[in-house]
């Protein structure tokens, strides 16, 4: 008995940092032995009694090289526009960066407004495309799993579909929608909603069938089914198609603001592009590098946090 | 029909026989079993690996069904999986995002919930934990307790459904020696005590004698089927030290692995 107490107590500490890995579920059922090691060599160098240098290097370890690359990269952007010629150094970038960001919400009419509002409607546009492929995409992801009929109805049209850039999608979003702002959105819907239906289905079908046995044998109610084993089971699959979606979302959206024109960030590039402001071209190409960075991280710590909760 | 009939031929297994398509055609894993349990009887399936032990319990859980044959529950056809034939799988199959607790309770919601409030109900999965000695891990999840605990936790949720029949597969399997055989002893408590008709499959010699009334022992698949039924005659309750000494143990227990070595033999030429 006392092995077992013990086993107890350790559980109590257990990292759950499987996080946002497709295999989190499986996981969760293997052997506790390994987790217990893991959790040894994982408590270990974080103990209050370690060195400050060992720690300072740590830190270095891990800021240093980024640090560095950024400084490469920035110091071969100043080399090569040195002399002059169209593409502006990184001090005249710089210098237009804090003119741009020191008024980043003004309003000069619908053509001409400060960078952040631009960010804000490209954001806005790609969160209600994202929000209905979700609303969409998620439960078709579940039927497509559940049945194997309509399964194979439904993907040789995905089949089909999904290599076909959002892009081109976008006149047929003009002609139905008759105004750019919905056609765009439109468009982040058609780019989003692939990667949630084939990784919600390949979820679903992928739920160990031991966990469908329980279920069978405790005769559960398909809503309990749903609610208590397929949604749980499913959720790592969900957020990675969700963290998908989102990339591309965030890639499409520039390219069809270009098209459509408005307000957004894709059609400030193209805007900046036609008054000859290359600078602001290229910090429009920081920006949008940036808040797609920040999407994505966002996206993980929320699939982090929901994967602990759950498993 | 009397009461004592049912008592008797509590489980049938009537001339049931199992086929499964594959990829090189078909494959005959059991044929004509026929199987009587009585209600309260503690029966093993024993056999070499891929002897359909584990089909058979299938068939009787209702998880599949058969390709021949019938099989009963009370006179009544066994069409379905039901919790009234509750399985305790050999990986325990807790769902990880669920506590202990919780895991159990689902069980017990789903059997007694349309009739108990609440509170009941939650006394009723605290008491199937207390049964095997897990008040303590309720608020764990899974992947924070031994393998032991897993299963006992598994026991506790097949046990909460008040099932008329447990059905085990190979429960004790994958645990180390030392903690499989305080489950077992456990386990001989908890059917003493709630008078359990339970079938269990088993690769364990030992483990069949301790814990049957009657070991049914399958020949080699494929197409295989029960090729002895040994009744274990040794009063309960057992316990295992004076047991290592009883003739009437030691009788049996050569008896299954004269079974097993000698009359199935042949499996490993047949697996190479």
């Amino acid at each position: 008995m006392s092995a077992l107490t013990m086993n107890v107590e350790f559980g109590a500490k257990i990292p759950v940092d499987r996080g946002i890995e497709q295999v989190a579920v499986v996981e969760a059922t293997a052997a506790p032995a390994k987790e217990k090691k893991m959790e040894k060599t994982l408590t270990a160098p974080a103990e209050p009694g370690t060195p400050f240098t060992e720690r300072l290097a740590g830190f270095g370890r891990a800021v240093l090289p980024p640090l560095l690359g950024m400084v490469i990269l920035i110091g071969i952007w100043y080399i090569a526009t040195m002399k002059g010629g169209s593409i502006p150094g990184p001090l005249q970038t710089w210098d237009a960066a804090t003119l741009l960001f020191a008024d980043p919400f003004y309003q000069n009419g619908p053509n001409d407004q400060g960078i952040g509002w631009n960010i804000l409607s490209s954001l806005q546009r790609v969160g209600v495309g994202f929000g209905f492929a979700a609303v969409v995409g998620i439960p078709l992801g579940f039927i497509l799993g559940r049945s194997a009929f309509l399964s194979a109805m439904v993907n040789p049209i995905i089949s089909l579909l999904r290599p076909v850039s959002p892009l081109a999608w976008l006149p047929i979003g003009l002609l139905v929608f008759q105004r750019a702002d919905p056609a765009a959105t439109y468009t982040i819907f058609i780019c989003s909603i692939w990667p949630m239906i084939m990784n919600t289905a390949q979820g679903v079908q992928r739920v160990p069938q031991d966990y469908l046995n329980v279920a069978r044998v405790l005769a559960l109610s398909e809503w309990k089914v749903v609610t208590r084993i397929l949604l749980p089971a499913v959720l790592p699959y969900i957020l990675t198609g969700i963290r998908l979606s989102i990339g591309t979302a965030w890639l499409v959206i520039v390219a069809a603001e270009m098209l459509t024109g408005g307000v957004g960030i894709g059609f400030w590039v193209w805007d900046e592009w036609n008054n000859l402001k290359v600078e602001h071209i290229i910090i429009a190409i920081f920006v949008i590098g940036i808040v797609g960075l920040i999407l994505e991280q966002s996206l993980i710590l929320l699939a982090r946090k929901l994967t602990k909760e759950s498993s | 029909m009397s009461g004592a009939h049912n008592m008797e031929k509590f489980v049938q297994v009537q001339t049931v026989g199992q086929t499964f398509d594959t990829k090189k055609g078909k494959f005959v894993a059991l044929r004509d079993i026929n199987l009587t349990i009585k209600q309260g009887e503690f029966v093993a399936l024993i056999g070499h690996s891929g002897c359909g032990k584990s089909t058979l319990l299938n068939l009787i859980a209702g998880l599949t069904k058969p390709t021949a044959g019938v099989l009963l529950l009370e006179d009544r056809e066994i069409a379905g999986p039901g919790p009234e034939r509750a399985v305790v799988f050999q990986n325990h199959s807790l769902l990880p995002w669920l506590t202990c607790f919780e895991n159990v309770y689902l069980a017990v919601e789903r059997v007694f919930g349309t009739k108990e409030g609440k509170p009941k109900l939650r006394d009723r999965t605290a008491a199937a934990i207390s049964l095997v000695g897990l008040d303590h891990a309720c608020s764990k999840y899974p992947h924070e307790i031994s393998g032991g605990m897993k299963q006992r936790v598994g026991i506790a949720r097949a046990l909460s459904m008040e099932p008329k029949v447990l059905l085990m597969d190979e429960p004790f399997g994958a645990l180390d020696a030392l903690t499989r055989a305080k489950l077992q002893d456990e386990l001989m408590r908890i059917c003493e005590a709630t008078k359990a008709t339970t079938v269990m499959v088993t690769h364990d010699v030992d483990e069949a004698v301790l814990l049957s009334d009657r070991i049914v022992m399958m020949t080699n698949g494929p197409a295989a089927t029960i090729g002895e039924i040994l009744e274990v005659n040794l009063p309960r309750p057992r316990h295992r030290l004076t047991l290592a000494h009883d003739p009437d143990y030691i009788g049996h227990r050569a008896a299954v692995l004269e079974f097993l070595y000698e009359k199935q033999a042949h499996v490993e030429k047949q697996a190479a």
